[in-house]
């Protein structure tokens, strides 16, 4: 186990912010690929200095504060989701021994900061005092709040086959094969409830551009609008980590040194949640509240009483 | 007027007015020859109510400031005209109505008729002035609610430079803030029912999905919509007034800009209504390239809208294909015309120049290319089980209410009517070629799209027959009145000389009378009414456009459904604001 010191939390913050900035820019590359266009190409090699334009753009642009907003729950509001998601990075087991901390309540913490993620995007929507805000945030509370019921009953399938809430654990129990293929349905019901939790396309009701122009952050600009597409950014890469930690082996696999298998698997699923977003039309959001209440709730039982039936069996055997 | 030219409506069995008593004080013989006539002020409403179950949809209603008129011979004196014109699907004709007023005179209202006539005779108020009587809003519907004076009227203003010189002082900006404020209760709504307080939302004028400047002012229960009041003009340029100032043949590109996806198609119907007027002959070449041109922004308008349909329904990718096939296709118009979006490329008498060496290459590439690519695109989008969810079933209505609000085009097809103007009364030469109308049966945001999505592979094939049998020979027609005017001759006699001179300077003079032409445009019928007095410009250029009508049904059908419907639903309408507003 490795000690939690300062220059480890550095790294892991510097790869997690500077990996979120750098996700802006490979985000609209990856999407143009797909879409039979360039995407930012001029500045810099492949353009990556798009990030550090935008960085410089978004940071030093008029930090204005509506009026007509409940100032402090306004500034605070951006806060908040990129603290929970930074904070949750804490438990990522990212290698046999780059980890900051292992909880044997792991699972638990990285879902309750997911959770308060959800209070960010409620918040700034009803302190915005903007009706299209105002519409975001309520359909923020409704999606998010709903999800977070499947997000944390498909895990615990997980939990039953490693018997244990320690991300290190459940990967070392996956020693013998990956969950994904048990566990097929958690992670089936895991990705659609995560992508709805991180509010990306196709689950993006909440801000639905199409429809409240900007949603719960209309009203934002600048320096905390950056803080909502940095939380966002985070909450993407941390999905995929989670994703590749209980699902996929976490940092396990031949040849390849441990981090880089981790670093591999959660960069295959960044991308597929990039193609997620160039592929899929947005539902409409009373459909997707019943999507989830009555296709993923149900799915997430069946999972859960077959896995533990099948547990209990092969105890006995 | 004479009593021998008074008839009765009854005899002409062309109508089948059936059992009608109505006596039509003149019958106006016009070159367009639509029937036309002019009725008392209170037979009107009596004989529009005899003639809806014939005429069914109320195709356009329009006003005419008569009083500067110096050529109107064989009709009665009238300060301003109200015109009506009614269109029968069945038997596919046309009649107009006419009533005239000497100020200060009202006309009733026809609202409790046609509904559609609601925006109509708002618009009729805005630009002339004249009173409704009866009409349940009549208010300011282009102009800014402020607007001083009626700006269609002849003694209106139509340059800046007549006008004093504006300035926006802090009061006007004020006041003019204040009168667009939405105010429920002139509208007829309630601020809350027994459960609930009710939400106002401005969606527009400025928003992501409204295709323009369009507003749309909701009430809302939650994100249910209990009420919408869609709110047009603001991108109101009067393209109408502007034809009273430009010559005949300078107004062309001013029609480019109506409907700002459909190109040369917008020249179509201004150029074949001012050749009716001067009964100018188009060589067969001129009319299979006018075909040509118009089908391929017909496919360039129809890839527009299936691109921002499935952008608006969430579906992030599938615009970024269809802009891709548009920029080749404008690659194709540009060789042509050497214009992209506006060539503003027909002329009065033909098209401005000849097909360049190699087009038809061009076009054959891209008419085979075109249907793998659509096959590709169908299963992107329309066959996505979330786009269908979004789309089937939301904003639907049948075709007795499609024809009742004025609904055209493929929005009308997509009811199951299959009625084409292309088919049924073919025109500029539609008739030699061979296509099929597609239609669909459910009437809602799906189905319009199928619609279009089919029409795209019919205009194909009507373009494939145009590159196969492009007839040889002028592409504009000899006669005197095109422009510009045959030069070959120029310097060999003088008579020809001064002729070409004064057609090309002062444009050409057209013989009074008045037509109206109307065609299937990209999102359904748009017709050009053209007066003219005898002058080289046009006395009064009027511009019915399909998605006028269009945008006035939105709250009917989108009561009751959702925000995301809403938003289905407007971008299933297919509409531009250059097209609503001129």
């Amino acid at each position: 186990m490795s000690e939690a010191n300062l220059p480890f939390i550095g790294a892991i913050l510097l790869t997690v912010v500077g990996g979120a900035a750098v996700l802006t820019w490979f985000e609209r590359r990856l999407l143009g690929i797909w879409q039979d266009r360039y995407g930012p190409n001029r500045l810099g090699p492949f353009g990556i200095l798009q990030v550090a334009a935008d960085m410089l753009k978004l940071l030093t642009k008029h930090d204005w504060i509506p009026p007509f907003a409940d100032r402090f729950v306004f500034v605070i509001a951006p806060t908040a989701i990129v603290i929970s998601m930074l904070m949750a990075f804490a438990v990522v087991p990212f290698g046999p021994d780059h980890y900051l901390i292992d909880m044997n309540v792991g699972l638990l913490f990285f879902l309750a900061m997911s959770s308060l993620a959800v209070y960010s995007v409620m918040l700034g929507g009803l302190a915005s005092n903007n009706k299209y805000a105002l519409l975001g945030g309520l359909r923020a509370a409704a999606q998010m709040v709903s999800y977070e019921v499947f997000m944390g009953l498909s895990l615990m399938g997980v939990v039953m086959l490693s018997g244990s809430f320690s991300l290190v654990d459940i990967v070392e129990a996956q020693q013998d094969g990956w969950y994904f293929i048990p566990q097929f349905l958690g992670l089936y019901v895991f990705i659609i409830a995560g992508i709805a939790e991180s509010h990306r396309l196709p689950f993006d009701l909440p801000e639905a551009e199409h429809e409240l122009t900007a949603g719960f952050h209309t009203e934002y600009g600048g320096m905390k609008f950056t803080m909502f597409m940095l939380g966002e950014y985070c909450g993407l890469i941390l999905l995929s980590c989670m994703i590749t930690t209980l699902f996929f082996g976490g940092w396990l696999g031949p040849f390849f040194p441990p981090l880089v298998w981790f670093a591999l698997k959660t960069f295959g699923f960044v991308c597929f949640f990039i193609l997620l977003r160039a592929a899929i039309p947005r539902p409409r959001y009373d459909q997707l509240m019943a999507l989830g209440w009555t296709v993923m709730l149900p799915i997430t039982l069946i999972n859960l009483v077959a896995t533990g039936a099948i547990a209990l069996w092969m105890n006995q055997a | 007027m004479t009593v021998d030219e008074t008839q009765n409506l009854r005899p002409d069995k062309n109508h089948g007015i059936p059992d009608s008593t109505f006596v039509a004080s003149h019958v106006q013989k016009t070159p367009d020859s639509v029937k036309t006539y002019w009725v008392a002020r209170d037979e009107l409403l009596p004989l529009l109510k005899e003639l809806k179950p014939i005429y069914p949809m109320l195709f356009d209603l329009f006003g005419i400031d008569e009083r500067h008129r110096e050529k109107a011979t064989g009709q009665p004196h009238a300060d301003f005209t109200v015109v009506y014109h009614l269109l029968s699907f069945e038997k596919s004709a046309e009649i107009r109505i006419k009533i005239s007023i000497v100020e200060p005179e009202t006309v009733p209202s026809i609202v409790s008729i046609w509904p559609a006539a609601n925006w109509y005779e708002r618009e009729a108020w805005d630009m002339f002035g004249i009173v409704f009587e009866g009409h349940p809003n009549l208010r300011r519907i282009l102009l800014p609610p402020l607007w001083e004076g009626h700006a269609l009227r002849k003694e209106h203003p139509a340059r800046a430079t007549e006008m004093e010189p504006f300035s926006m002082s802090e009061e006007l900006l004020d006041a003019e803030q204040e009168a667009l404020l939405f105010r429920p209760e002139e509208w007829g709504m309630t601020q809350e029912n027994e459960d609930s307080e009710f939400m106002f939302l401005n969606l527009g004028p400025n928003h992501p999905s409204v295709h323009g400047v369009f507003r749309i002012a909701l009430q809302l229960d939650g994100e249910e919509i209990v009420d919408a009041v869609p709110d047009i003009g603001y991108h109101h340029r009067g393209a109408e007034k502007m034809g009273e100032r430009q010559s005949w043949h300078s107004y062309i590109p001013y029609t480019d800009r109506i409907d700002y996806l459909g190109g040369v198609m917008n020249n179509l119907p201004y150029v074949m209504a001012v050749e009716t007027l001067a009964n100018i002959t188009v060589p067969d070449r001129a009319k299979v390239i006018r075909i040509m041109l118009s089908e391929l922004f017909r496919i360039s308008s129809h890839l527009v809208f299936y691109g921002t349909f499935a952008q608006d329904v969430g579906q992030m990718s599938p615009v970024f294909y269809m802009f891709a096939d548009r920029e080749r296709l404008f690659g194709i118009v540009e060789a042509i015309t050497g214009g992209r979006m506006h060539p503003a490329w027909f002329r009065i008498g033909g098209v401005a120049q000849d097909l360049p060496e190699g087009w038809d290459t061009m076009v054959r590439e891209f008419i085979d290319s075109m249907p793998a690519r659509l096959d590709h695109y169908e299963k992107m989008a329309m066959q996505n089980s979330i786009l269908k969810r979004r789309t089937i079933g939301i904003g639907e209505y049948n075709t007795s209410e499609a024809l009742e609000w004025g609904v055209t085009g493929p929005s009308l097809r997509a009811t199951g009517l299959d009625w084409d103007l292309r088919k049924k009364r073919p025109y500029g030469g539609y008739d030699q070629f061979d296509f099929e109308v597609p239609t669909a049966h459910r009437g809602d945001c799906y189905d319009r799209a199928v619609v279009r999505i089919e029409e795209i592979r019919q205009s194909l094939r009507i373009i494939r027959q145009c590159v196969d049998n492009m007839p040889a020979g002028p592409y504009k027609s000899e006669h005197k009145l095109t422009t510009p005017p045959p030069k070959d001759r120029t310097l060999q006699d003088i008579e020809t000389l001064i002729h070409h001179f004064l057609n090309v300077s002062w444009g050409p003079v057209v013989p009074a009378g008045e037509a109206s032409v109307m065609v299937e445009a990209t999102k359904g019928l748009n017709g050009y009414h053209l007066v003219s007095d005898g002058g080289t410009t046009s006395y009064r250029t009027r511009i019915r456009t399909p998605s006028f009508p269009h945008l006035q049904m939105i709250p009917l059908i989108s009561r009751g459904l959702m925000i995301p419907d809403l938003i289905a639903i407007v971008a299933s309408i297919d509409f531009v604001m250059a097209d609503v507003d001129r």
